[in-house]
């Protein structure tokens, strides 16, 4: 009960009058962020990072993760009344969410969507709270073989868990490697890929490539189909939220699947987009009213919000325990807690108690007062859509270039997120994934030097992967994950060829 | 935007054609980086481990020969391929935004990021927007008006400033 113990002194810290206060606007901004397109939770995140540089560290996270809450619920918003995913991983919200608004019940979609998002997100709390120090404890006897183990499945399970394309999700990975590499080598001190150019000393900063390849991509996009807002009006009324809730227990099923599906998603960097395609596909396959899906089914909202909440939130314990982030946005988390001066992965659990456990009691705390926003605010919010975008577009690049310029106090810096705006654009029509270029973006330096440290230990003998069974493990798991889509197109091959043979 | 072809603007770009590009660009990457790597040295050197190029050397060979395979996907003509990906209208609403965002970065240098901003915002409001100059001035204004009191005043985060912020004392 240790875990309760340290939980309730987290509470102490979080629940003050000025973190409520932080939680309040983060939620706000958050879900403006997500009602927003253009503006995702990684780079509205990463764009508001140099304003809690003067923070102390708890309040910063507290201020950037309540962001991130009020972006997750945000991208519900659009998705229901407009049929335009604010966020990625709304966009499986929209498949039944919309046609709820349509049939005149777009408030019960919205308490739905809200309600299993919240539910969601305080099962993988609950499952951080009590698995996070666990899972630190342990990491705390890994050496360099270790961590490239974990870093190996990190990125193999990319690969083995993606949709779509494995080779282009491996290209856009490998990028985010050879991106990486690029500036001062922090293990010999020499310089890579610089070709005499000063700006390059630094490197690519991986906030850079966020709000480029996030932003200003998302705004191409957007610009590009024309945006046009049309949607229903929400009125929220409070019956709605006790007529919704009678309908929910009943689908208690869908919520534990989702939250599972969701939470091992998180953990391992699927994301949360794919978590909630695969929470709804589950649901789809398995419910009893499965063939109503898609023609307004509040099941249909609830599978996919529970999972995408559940992934969103789990992928910050990996990021807390290992270093290790679930999903760009817990990515730029980690860049924030470098810049406050601690270092994320098992230590933190031991030298910085008061943080983390501030840290997981405001998630708690976040995730109850972002529910009673969205069902109170929700017309609100929804009136952001009637800006014209011919405002907020430029409105974006502007507070893109303010984030991007922040990160190193550099114009180049402003230069890059420009380019990275059209790589952003390019890479999302041709369905190249993004999350594993930042991730690698990320994870290069250290991914490379507990690689290359391991490979000092053993001098150059790639058998100390496999030199003990934790490492071994985890490698073994890594490699299937890594081949996995060649298997199965094997498999399929083969397959394919006997039914041929046999139809001949 | 109606269904028409006449407001969809022309077919520009194919998917084929984008995907193939992009796999020329990734190959170029590749080559610059493995160029670097082997001036750098990929070979293993005693007491020292790994020299630095062979990390990122290992990392753009999987890259190019991932890349090798989407050429050799994307190269046959298909029906999917040969969608339109990019017309004329659509890539003109993208120029709208992007290029006078381009001459905004640019001018960031000279005038500072508000007065650029304030321009940039305005002048998008009025001739991609169709406001009347009165409104696209006061929003404009107040947009950069709240974003230099919350970085310049209250979190005290310096930005690339001008002339005209120089006038005023800051």
């Amino acid at each position: 009960m240790e875990e309760l113990n340290a939980l309730f002194g987290g509470f102490a810290v979080a629940l003050s009058a000025y973190h409520i206060l932080l939680m309040v606007i983060g939620i706000t901004l958050g879900v403006i962020i997500g009602v927003l397109p253009g503006l995702g939770g990684a780079n509205g995140v990463a764009i508001l990072l140099p304003l809690t540089f003067t923070m102390p560290p708890t309040s910063a996270i507290i201020l950037l993760t309540s962001i991130y809450w009020g972006a997750l619920f945000g991208g519900a918003i659009t998705s229901i009344l407009f049929n335009i995913p604010g966020e990625p991983w709304s966009v499986a919200t929209t498949f039944d969410g919309h046609p709820m608004a349509q049939n005149g019940k777009a408030d019960e979609a919205l308490v739905g969507a809200f309600t299993s998002s919240f539910i969601g997100a305080i099962f993988a709390v609950a499952l951080i709270t009590f698995l996070a120090p666990v899972v630190a404890k342990f990491a705390l006897k890994f050496g360099p073989a270790e961590f490239f183990a974990v870093q190996f499945l990190t990125f193999a399970s990319f690969i083995g868990m993606g949709r779509g394309s494995a080779m282009k999700t491996v290209a856009s990975m490998c990028l985010g490697f050879a991106l990486a590499s690029v500036g001062l080598d922090n293990v010999t001190g020499t310089l890579r890929m610089t070709f005499g150019q000063d700006e390059l000393l630094n490197g690519f900063k991986f906030l850079v490539a966020v709000i480029g390849l996030f932003g200003i991509g998302e705004i191409l996009s957007s610009m590009e189909d024309g945006l046009k807002f049309n949607g229903a009006t929400a009125k929220l009324r409070m019956d709605a939220v006790i007529r919704t809730w009678k309908q929910l227990p009943r689908m208690w099923m869908t919520f534990i699947r989702s939250c599972i599906v969701g939470c091992w998603m998180g953990i391992t960097p699927g994301g949360a987009t794919p978590a909630s395609f695969m929470g709804y596909g589950i649901a789809k396959r398995l419910s009893k009213r499965g063939d109503n899906f898609g023609k307004g089914e509040l099941e249909g909202v609830v599978a996919p919000e529970t999972a995408a909440h559940a992934a969103g939130t789990a992928a910050l314990l990996p990021m807390l325990t290992l270093g290790i982030p679930g999903s760009p946005t817990a990515a730029v988390l980690l860049g924030g807690l470098l810049i406050w001066g601690l270092q994320p992965g098992p230590l933190l659990f031991v030298e910085q108690k008061d943080f983390v456990w501030g840290l997981i009691a405001s998630m708690y705390l976040g995730n109850v007062v972002g529910l009673i926003m969205v069902l109170t605010c929700v017309p609100l919010f929804a009136a952001i859509l009637r800006v014209p975008f011919s405002i907020i577009a430029p409105a974006i690049v502007f507070v893109c270039a303010i984030g991007a310029y922040t990160v190193n106090n550099a114009m180049f810096d402003v230069w890059m997120m420009l380019v990275f705006g059209i790589m952003g654009y390019l890479f999302n029509k041709l369905r190249y994934p993004l999350p594993p270029l930042v991730l690698a973006l990320v994870l290069g330096d250290q991914a490379e030097s507990s690689f290359r440290q391991a490979m000092l230990v053993s001098q150059g003998n790639v058998g100390i992967f496999w030199s003990n069974w934790l490492c071994g493990g985890i490698m073994t798991l890594g490699v299937v994950m890594a081949f996995w889509p060649a298997l199965q197109a094997l498999r399929n091959k083969f397959a394919g060829n006997g039914a041929v043979a046999r139809a001949a | 935007m109606s269904s028409n072809e006449e407001a969809e603007g022309r077919p520009l770009v194919s998917y084929r054609t984008l995907d193939i590009a992009v796999t020329f660009f990734f190959l170029i990457v590749c080559a610059i980086v493995t160029v670097d790597s082997v001036r750098l040295g990929i070979a293993w050197k005693p007491n020292e481990g790994p020299m630095p190029g062979l990390f990122p050397f290992y990392m753009v060979l999987a890259m190019g020969i991932a890349s090798l395979f989407n050429l050799w996907r994307a190269l046959p003509q298909s029906e999917e391929g040969s969608e339109t990906a990019v017309t004329s209208v659509g890539l003109g609403r993208m120029a709208a935004i992007f290029v006078p965002a381009v001459i905004f970065v640019l001018a960031t240098n000279y005038i500072g990021i508000y007065v650029s901003a304030t321009i940039y915002i305005g002048a998008f409001m009025i001739f991609f927007g169709k406001f009347p100059i009165w409104k696209a001035a006061a929003v404009s204004l107040g947009i950069a008006i709240v974003n230099f009191m919350m970085f310049e005043v209250w979190f005290l985060v310096p930005l690339p400033k001008g002339p005209l912020e120089a006038a005023l004392g800051y």
